[in-house]
């Protein structure tokens, strides 16, 4: 029987390739089990990658949803708060191209505001708690709100529902505390990185 | 036997700084003339925040009266320094007020109005403070609000508290003054060596009697290496005797982590404090202001600054009250401002320009410089980068300004961390040799500070998304909790309503019977 299985590749190769294939199988599916990923990785590495505002801008209801529906083949250009940076960064881990940035009317987004409610006008209606997606907003039934300004994510939600208008959105201004120095503004000369002796290089005589 | 110490000390061995740069000194000019106090300001105006840390908390109301010395704030926390009065008087205001920064922007400040009399508080001296044990004097040090005053003005009492696990073995006093114009130290060390020697041995035992205790002093400073040497002979007590060390010239040795590898050879990690190497630094100021504080009780309410440079008619160093403003300072020497290019507090390599005459001298200036148009022109227009690689060869860090350049340009942050932006200590040693004039330390200044607002946007993104899930699961939560309720509420009618019937049935089937 031996004799016959070695002398006949033709026997030979299927026995061979079964046992290979048993032996791959039982390997693939050691590792299936042992190794075995919790949730989607690339999901949760979008989602740290978002700002959190929980806005709603893109059309999902928070940045987990938009960060699962960008993992299924979604545009990653559709969160204002985080502005370009986030879309850059989102390019690099996904490694696809940057799009700009889909910012359909709001033209001053990368200014950081948050909410503040003016409390003479509040009638304690806590409609606005109710939208807040962070919990950022203190208050009770005909009680006046207060904004937590340490945790406002200044993502709009709170203005809309308000019955009296008396939630307004401030910039948050630069203090000594977070200050920082300026990028010295690029001069006319070094819009191009070339050395010296190449400016004019590339230009048409 | 002591001849064979003798020469062994002598022949040191010292570790060559790797970079650094020979800016021209000019620091005879300021040296001519001696020590003066300068006379008692119009008004005093103490920032809360004159150190690292957190700002200091008033501890007065404005109306109250306050005597020199007396503290006005006191620390916040655990990295914070307390603020003194430097004259007795009334606070007329405590508000923001312009303070020196580079931001140009307004700080928490306490104004004294001075009522002339400069009366003191009675002030706690200890004859014995040798007995004193490590935790009383760091107390005492803490209450006195001393921070660095060599131009960091990390609070002093942080500092010479480490861990318990990390043993001091070497306690190196700093001064270099590496800085052009600069001398303010070299002042003090000559004129009060006793103090700054006397100081060195109380850091010694508070900090359990290290076994190297090292001064460092650039070359260009023999008058106060000698009268270092001098006091160290004068000293009673010969239970730490320091070593002064000399050694070349060169921009910036001043450093904490550059004086550190020329006098031990030990490179500090990245991202790790000296005492994790068993090593603590202290400035000359600081560790004279320390004896004041322990031996006298002293608080900290003055300092040495220089005055110098082309824009001054008098050169010279002067003792300063904490809060003194600038422009009490450039009237009393003469500042001329068309003859000023830049005014700066701070040497001219890391000095900051002073945007507010009214802004006030605090624990860390140790230099008022009014460079004039031939000492320090503008500088050029940047030209583009040629790649010479100067940068390089000069940086004290041992990094490479010309790649974090470009990075620092396409605000690659993730690769300009790589490339080790943090251990930067912001010399501007770069930048001076830059053929191109490119303003490299701005490059990087910026890129900390994005980097830093990266990592803070971070944590607040962070803890959105957690207080984002905590809300969802409440409100899932909420919802399963009405549903339970609405299925209870449907299930106890259902069942009202099939005892009901029942009861109905039995009813009928009672009447049928009755009927029957």
């Amino acid at each position: 029987m031996d004799q016959l299985i070695f002398d006949s590749p033709l026997i030979l190769s299927p026995v061979m390739l079964t046992l290979l294939a048993l032996v791959f199988g039982g390997v693939l599916g050691y590792a299936a089990v042992q190794f075995k990923v919790e949730g989607d990785p690339i999901v949760d590495q979008i989602d740290s990658l978002l700002p959190q505002t929980q806005c709603g801008q893109c059309g999902h209801p928070g940045c987990r949803p938009y960060a699962q529906s960008i993992a299924n083949g979604d545009a990653i250009n559709k969160c204002p708060p985080g502005g370009q940076a986030t879309v850059n960064a989102l390019a690099d881990l996904l490694g696809v191209d940057a799009q700009p940035l889909d910012d359909s009317g709001e033209g001053d987004a990368n200014i950081k505001k948050v909410a503040f409610i003016r409390e003479e006008d509040c009638i304690g209606c806590t409609k606005c708690i109710q939208a807040c997606p962070i919990d950022a907003i203190v208050g009770a039934a005909k009680q006046m709100h207060t904004v937590l300004k340490s945790d406002c994510t200044g993502c709009d939600l709170c203005v809309e529902p308000c019955p009296v208008d008396c939630i307004d959105m401030l910039p948050l201004t630069t203090t000594i505390g977070n200050w920082s120095w300026e990028l010295p503004p690029p001069s006319a000369q070094r819009a191009v990185e070339l050395i010296a002796t190449d400016s004019g290089r590339g230009v048409a005589v | 036997m002591s001849q064979l110490i003798a020469r062994s000390r002598d022949q040191r061995k010292i570790w060559a700084l790797p970079g650094g740069i020979h800016p021209a000194e000019n620091k005879q000019r300021s040296l001519q003339q001696p020590l003066v106090d300068l006379p008692l300001p119009e008004t005093i105006i103490l920032p809360l925040s004159q150190h690292i840390g957190a700002p200091a908390k008033p501890l007065v109301k404005v109306g109250d009266q306050v005597l020199t010395g007396q503290p006005v704030a006191e620390a916040a926390g655990a990295i914070s320094a307390a603020v003194h009065a430097s004259t007795s008087g009334t606070v007329v205001a405590i508000e923001e007020r312009p303070i020196i920064h580079a931001s140009g922007m307004r700080a928490p400040c306490i104004e004294i109005e001075p009522d002339g009399r400069d009366q003191w508080v009675p002030l706690q001296g200890c004859e014995d403070y040798r007995e004193l044990d490590a935790s009383t004097l760091l107390e005492k040090i803490r209450a006195a609000g001393i921070a660095g005053m060599g131009g960091a003005g990390f609070p002093a009492a942080v500092k010479l508290n480490p861990r318990p696990e990390q043993r001091i073995h070497t306690l190196i006093i700093n001064g270099t003054e590496c800085e052009p114009y600069i001398t303010a130290d070299d002042t003090l060390m000559q004129r009060y060596a006793d103090e700054v020697i006397a100081g060195t041995q109380l850091l010694a035992q508070l900090l359990h009697f290290p076994q190297q205790v090292l001064i460092g002093v650039e070359d260009n400073k023999p008058a106060a290496a000698e009268a270092l040497r001098q006091a160290i002979e004068r000293s009673e007590c010969k239970k730490v005797l320091p070593e002064v060390v000399e050694f070349p010239t060169k921009y910036p040795s001043g450093g904490e982590k550059q004086l550190i590898y020329i006098l031990t050879g030990q490179e500090v990690p990245s991202g790790a404090l000296p005492a994790s190497l068993g090593i603590v630094c202290q400035n000359v100021g600081s560790t004279a202001a320390i004896y004041r504080a322990v031996r006298y009780g002293e608080p900290l309410t003055s300092r040495i600054t220089t005055v110098a440079g082309n824009g001054f008619e008098l050169e010279r160093n002067v003792r300063v009250r904490l809060g003194t403003p600038v422009k009490h300072l450039l009237y009393l020497h003469g500042y001329k401002a068309d003859m000023t290019s830049r005014l700066v507090i701070g040497g001219p390599m890391m000095g900051v320009a002073i945007a507010d005459m009214d802004a006030p001298l605090v624990k860390t200036s140790n230099c008022v410089l009014a460079l004039g148009h031939s000492e320090q022109p503008l500088p050029p227009p940047a030209q583009a980068c040629i790649r010479c690689g100067q940068c390089a060869s000069v940086c004290p860090a041992g990094l490479l300004p010309q790649q974090l350049y470009w990075y620092a340009q396409s605000q690659d942050y993730e690769r300009i961390q790589a490339h080790n932006l943090a251990d930067c200590i912001e010399c501007g040693s770069c930048s001076f040799v830059c053929p191109s004039s490119i303003p490299l330390v701005q490059y990087f200044r910026a890129s900390k500070g994005a980097i830093r607002q990266q990592a803070q946007e971070k944590i607040k993104s962070d803890r959105s998304r957690e207080r984002f899930e905590a809300r969802k699961a409440r409100i899932e939560a909420e919802e399963a909790e009405k549903e339970a309720k609405r299925l209870a509420r449907k299930a106890a009618a259902n069942a009202k309503k099939k005892a009901a019937q029942e009861a109905a049935a039995e009813k009928g089937v009672a009447a049928d019977a009755e009927s029957r």
